[in-house]
């Protein structure tokens, strides 16, 4: 079975429909990078994942549980659905230590020594354990950026998502953001990735989805998509972000 | 019987300004209970609530002050609730704090980007525990300096109390003036006192804003 299930689904702003008839099936591991134009309807296919955005038709499932459904509680999913933001989106007046352990303390009721602890243990992982009584100002954007995917492993989520993680940064700071990922990705975490780095998608992701329109446009295996891509406005794109 | 204005007027005087004080603390903690449910009420996910509580506002910000006053003082006993004057005061005031605290805090809590409510509730935070922890921390250094303002506004508008027999600062003012034929030296005096309990109040506001400002 696969862990995430994406079945038809369908959203409009509106008149503007920006989710035409959407299907993907991400098996358990895979890293599935997202390609496309802006305004192709990329990220917010990714925020419905984990229900920031209602959908109006067809279903979304995490882990079996149907994420578009009134029933379901969006707060038990999204403990297992983390999320990273293109702006970091991190708490501007806690310290580094408190934007990771606030959920885990107050949502998961871990003490606040364990939390403590917790954060120490995911700070190593995106190699900034020396800012862990830092506040967010005080750190770069890559810092900033790597303590909000500490922020959301701190959770133990069975699938990330990455909404354009290193779209905000400067050049010189996106290779930290992706050693981090790649990093994450070899843990085996299920990570489906809006970007517009090729060459990470090329080296780490098991797939690519191009979206256009609203739609799936074209999809495969990673490095075949990218190195012969069969539509013509596959083609475009990539010659036109790879020059 | 005319008699001088002495030193023992000014006393007096200061001993009803502890009044002005009382009906200012009782009106902010009515003010404040109130306007913190309008304020979150006018950004609730439910349309008819916010509908609800901006008529009110609306209706409180678009009628004088005094007029609420003589409503409650003069209007209410006409329906058999006999109220008396602090009483009344206080209900006034507070209705009309609530307004203005509430829109102050509204405006606070929407200053927040959305995006901090998305990342709260991305981490499985529900929508109280979004706001406990993640919104109101954040608005409160921006509602510190208009709320101190508002008190300041709110002491000196304790006055109009005066009207409806409340002896408060300016009321005491108007009944020792009427016994000394020295109303310019009893409302300079009345002045005074009012400015005493106004300036540290306006000067810590302008701190405020200033440290709040470079702390940003």
């Amino acid at each position: 079975m696969s862990l995430v299930e994406i079945h038809g689904i369908s959203k409009s702003y509106g008149s503007v429909q920006v989710l035409k008839d959407v299907s993907l099936d991400i098996a358990r591991g895979e890293v599935v990078a997202v390609i496309g134009r802006s305004g192709s309807g990329k990220s917010t296919m990714l925020r419905c994942i984990n229900g920031l955005e209602p959908i109006q038709a067809g279903s979304i499932r995490v882990d079996g549980v149907k994420v578009n459904d009134p029933a379901t509680n969006l707060r038990k999913l999204r403990q297992e659905v983390g999320i990273v933001f293109q702006s970091f989106n991190l708490f501007p007046h806690l310290s580094v230590c408190d934007n990771i352990t606030l959920a885990p303390r107050v949502v998961k009721k871990q003490p606040p020594a364990a939390a403590r602890e917790v954060a120490r243990e995911v700070l190593r992982r995106v190699g900034l354990e020396d800012k862990l009584d830092a506040f967010p100002a005080q750190l770069s954007g890559g810092q900033q950026q790597r303590v909000a995917i500490a922020r959301s492993l701190a959770m133990r989520p069975k699938v990330m998502l990455f909404d354009e993680v290193t779209s905000a940064l400067d050049p010189e700071l996106t290779g930290e953001v992706l050693k981090v990922l790649e990093s994450v990705a070899q843990e085996g975490m299920t990570m489906i990735l809006v970007t517009h780095e090729m060459g990470f998608a090329r080296r780490f992701g098991s797939r690519v989805v191009f979206m256009h329109e609203g739609r799936v446009h074209e999809e495969g295996q990673a490095a075949a998509v990218l190195a012969a891509p069969k539509t013509p406005e596959l083609q475009t794109f990539l010659s036109a972000v790879l020059h | 019987m005319i008699r001088t204005f002495s030193y023992i007027d000014v006393m007096y005087l200061v001993a009803a300004a502890r009044w002005t004080l009382a009906l200012t603390v009782t009106a902010f903690a009515g003010s404040a209970v109130l306007g913190l449910a309008l304020a979150l009420a006018r950004i609730a996910p439910v349309a008819p609530l916010r509908w609800i509580t901006a008529a009110y506002i609306h209706v409180v910000q678009g009628t004088p002050l005094l007029v609420w006053l003589f409503l409650i003082f003069f209007g209410l006993p006409l329906t058999g609730i006999s109220v008396n004057p602090w009483i009344a005061a206080a209900v006034a005031f507070s209705i009309y704090g609530s307004a203005f605290l509430g829109e102050i805090w509204r405006g606070a809590l929407i200053s927040i980007a959305r995006t901090q409510w998305e990342a709260g509730a991305s981490l499985g935070l529900s929508l109280y525990e979004q706001l406990r922890h993640v919104i109101v921390p954040q608005s409160i250094r921006v509602a510190i300096p208009p709320t101190v303002g508002f008190l300041v506004q709110l002491i000196k508008n304790t006055s109009l109390a005066a009207t409806i027999g409340f002896v408060e600062l300016t009321r005491e003012g108007q009944l020792t003036a009427a016994g000394t034929y020295k109303p310019f030296a009893v409302y300079i005096t009345v002045a005074a006192i009012y400015f005493a309990m106004c300036f540290p109040l306006t000067q810590w506001s302008r701190s405020l804003e200033r440290k709040l400002d470079v702390a940003r």
